[in-house]
């Protein structure tokens, strides 16, 4: 387990070094949202029937996801991974005593969290600034806080199950770009990276039911703002582990199946 | 039973064939036509405790596909191999713990941290004690001189310093048996000598088996005393470098310079050349010897200079390619 952890933490230390990108990123962040608030308001404004959410919980969710934007997305992939595959260094990979699935799965957990804590604290300390209602709030409880940590914990570690798939599908196929790109766009909108969930059309909504991509992050946010009660969220928590667990077990025995077939080719 | 014992290992790969064009792209995309190539086939050999082996052979001969099936990392269509009693691709976590390897062309070391990181991820990787990692790492330090890289980012280093770090990271675990595909590639002479030496020393201090592929021949020439020839998948060879070289090393090519008009016609002497200041003469030293030769030579002409040529290992090993045509 101890390696796995050190994998984890050397990810985690070499992402804290791209100062310069988690810039980059803050700022792509900020206008991504302002754009998604702008949007929004506009549709409040002109009173366009009834919404779902009220304007400041809905600017609470736009912000939490925009903070968190690094660590929930989809159309994230770790390019080390796929330089493995491609460039043969995969060889040292397969060469070690232990668990392949396991030490790209802390990787990528590693590569992530690390993106997002340069990036999350600045956002969310500037925009609690704001001017109502479009400011970032405080969560509706503190029973909702916490509940709101354990699901997006949960949630992360469903988003990286996830996108270790894309590697793997890589190992298959040699190239990952199609099946990855079209993957990653449904899952983002089904996600509620998007437009939130509560926004969706009733069929999209029950497409999304379905779909383990509402439990990466929408869950742990409604939570948060109020939108989704303290019991319906433990419902929600257990459905999360329900989805973690199937896409590990898909991910790890793709994965076992396959490693003896895996041929390193050149010299 | 032998340390390293291989029966009879074959491995065939499908590759895709396309021509160039559009049109046989568009072809290829509804109908794809394979070759289908046999990278080894009945490969067999054992090696034992404490050798050290060079496998040579061509580009394209099947060494790497040998030492990726030896390593675990390759599954073999066909045959036996057992390694310390292990099937490596079999009993995989457990027999890569025995091993240590350095693909010459690839890399183990994270490009953006500096090597000591990797050591400590090997570290826990290979569940290697606090303390015998401790005394591993200073050791390698000391031998292979890492003591001003080891904490420079990896994308830092040249060439030779990270191949030097690439080879400790190898051995953080006190591998049984070593295997180095190309560890000299690209390295200029000083690093060469280093990672020879230091291979040698390993070798004599640890017993490790040392299994080595290299097209530099002088790597075979310090380090392998026993080589394994492989061509078009093919065990050709296996034996001592020694009885090679013998074998091949013959002919040798006698310059001479002199401005007198030189006839000679004697039995062992394959040709004979004119150049712009006197002769080459080609001789099988199996039938005449140089200075017998000399001795005839000089009964009939003044020398100025003569020149011997010494039959290189690498032309040695042209010759055999030509003579087993691979």
């Amino acid at each position: 387990m101890k390696a796995y952890y050190t994998y984890f933490k050397l990810k985690f230390i070499t992402g804290l070094q791209y100062r310069s990108a988690a810039i980059a990123g803050i700022s792509t962040q900020f206008f991504f949202g302002f754009v998604y608030i702008m949007v929004f308001y506009a549709f409040y404004e002109s009173g366009s029937g009834s919404l779902p959410m009220e304007i400041s919980a809905l600017s609470t969710y736009l912000w939490l996801n925009q903070s968190l934007f690094a660590l929930i997305n989809q159309f994230y992939r770790d390019p080390e991974l796929f330089d493995l595959i491609k460039t043969g260094n995969i060889s040292y990979e397969i060469s070690r005593p232990k668990n392949l699935y396991l030490m790209w799965y802390f990787k990528l957990l590693g590569q992530r969290l690390s993106n997002v804590v340069l990036r999350f604290f600045p956002i969310i300390i500037i925009t609690s600034l704001l001017p109502k209602p479009l400011n970032f709030t405080l969560p509706v409880s503190p029973q909702a806080f916490i509940l709101f940590l354990v699901a997006l914990s949960i949630g992360t570690l469903l988003v990286v199950s996830l996108s270790v798939l894309y590697p793997i599908i890589a190992l298959l196929t040699m190239n990952e770009k199609g099946i990855v790109n079209i993957f990653a766009v449904v899952a983002d909108l089904l996600s509620g990276v998007v437009i939130p969930i509560p926004f969706f059309p009733p069929i999209l909504k029950m497409i999304s039911r379905v779909l383990p991509f509402q439990y990466i992050s929408d869950l742990s946010f409604r939570i948060y703002v109020g939108d989704i009660s303290i019991q319906n969220g433990i419902y929600g928590i257990f459905i999360q582990l329900i989805w973690l667990f199937i896409t590990i077990t898909i991910g790890y025995s793709i994965m076992r199946h396959n490693i003896k077939r895996v041929v390193v080719q050149g010299g | 039973m032998s340390f390293i014992e291989v029966r009879q290992i074959s491995k065939t790969f499908k590759l895709a064939k396309k021509k160039s064009g559009l049109k046989e792209a568009i072809k290829s995309f509804f109908k794809r036509e394979y070759i289908y190539v046999e990278a080894v086939k009945d490969i067999s050999f054992s090696i034992e405790k404490g050798e050290i082996v060079g496998y040579i052979g061509p580009n394209g001969a099947g060494k790497s596909t040998t030492i990726k099936i030896l390593s675990g990392i390759l599954n073999p269509d066909k045959g036996k191999c057992i390694i310390d009693k292990m099937v490596p691709w079999e009993d995989r976590k457990r027999f890569v713990k025995k091993i240590g390897v350095v693909f010459g062309q690839r890399s183990q070391l994270w490009w953006d941290i500096p090597t000591e990181d990797t050591f400590l991820l090997l570290k826990d990787i290979y569940d290697i004690p606090e303390e015998e990692y401790q005394k591993t790492k200073e050791d390698l330090v000391e031998k292979l001189n890492l003591k001003d890289i080891i904490n420079i980012p990896v994308r830092q280093l040249s060439l030779g310093q990270r191949m030097r770090c690439e080879i400790a990271a190898s051995l953080l675990h006190n591998p049984e048996i070593l295997f180095l595909d190309e560890p000299t590639i690209g390295l200029d002479a000083v690093s060469k000598q280093l990672v020879r030496d230091f291979i040698k020393r390993l070798n004599k201090e640890k017993q490790t088996t040392i299994i080595l592929t290299s097209h530099d021949t002088s790597d075979l020439e310090t380090l392998a005393k026993r080589i394994i020839l492989i061509g078009k998948g093919q065990v050709l060879y296996d034996g001592s470098l020694k009885k090679l070289k013998n074998k091949y090393e013959t002919e040798r090519i006698v310059s001479i310079k002199t401005k007198e008009k030189l006839e000679i016609r004697n039995k062992g002497i394959k040709s004979k050349k004119k150049n712009g200041e006197g002769y080459d003469i080609v001789i099988d030293t199996k039938v005449i010897t140089i200075s017998e030769l000399l001795n005839i030579i000089s009964k009939k002409i003044v020398i100025e200079d003569i020149e011997i040529d010494n039959e290189s290992l690498d032309n040695i090993i042209v010759k055999i390619y030509k003579d087993y045509k691979i």
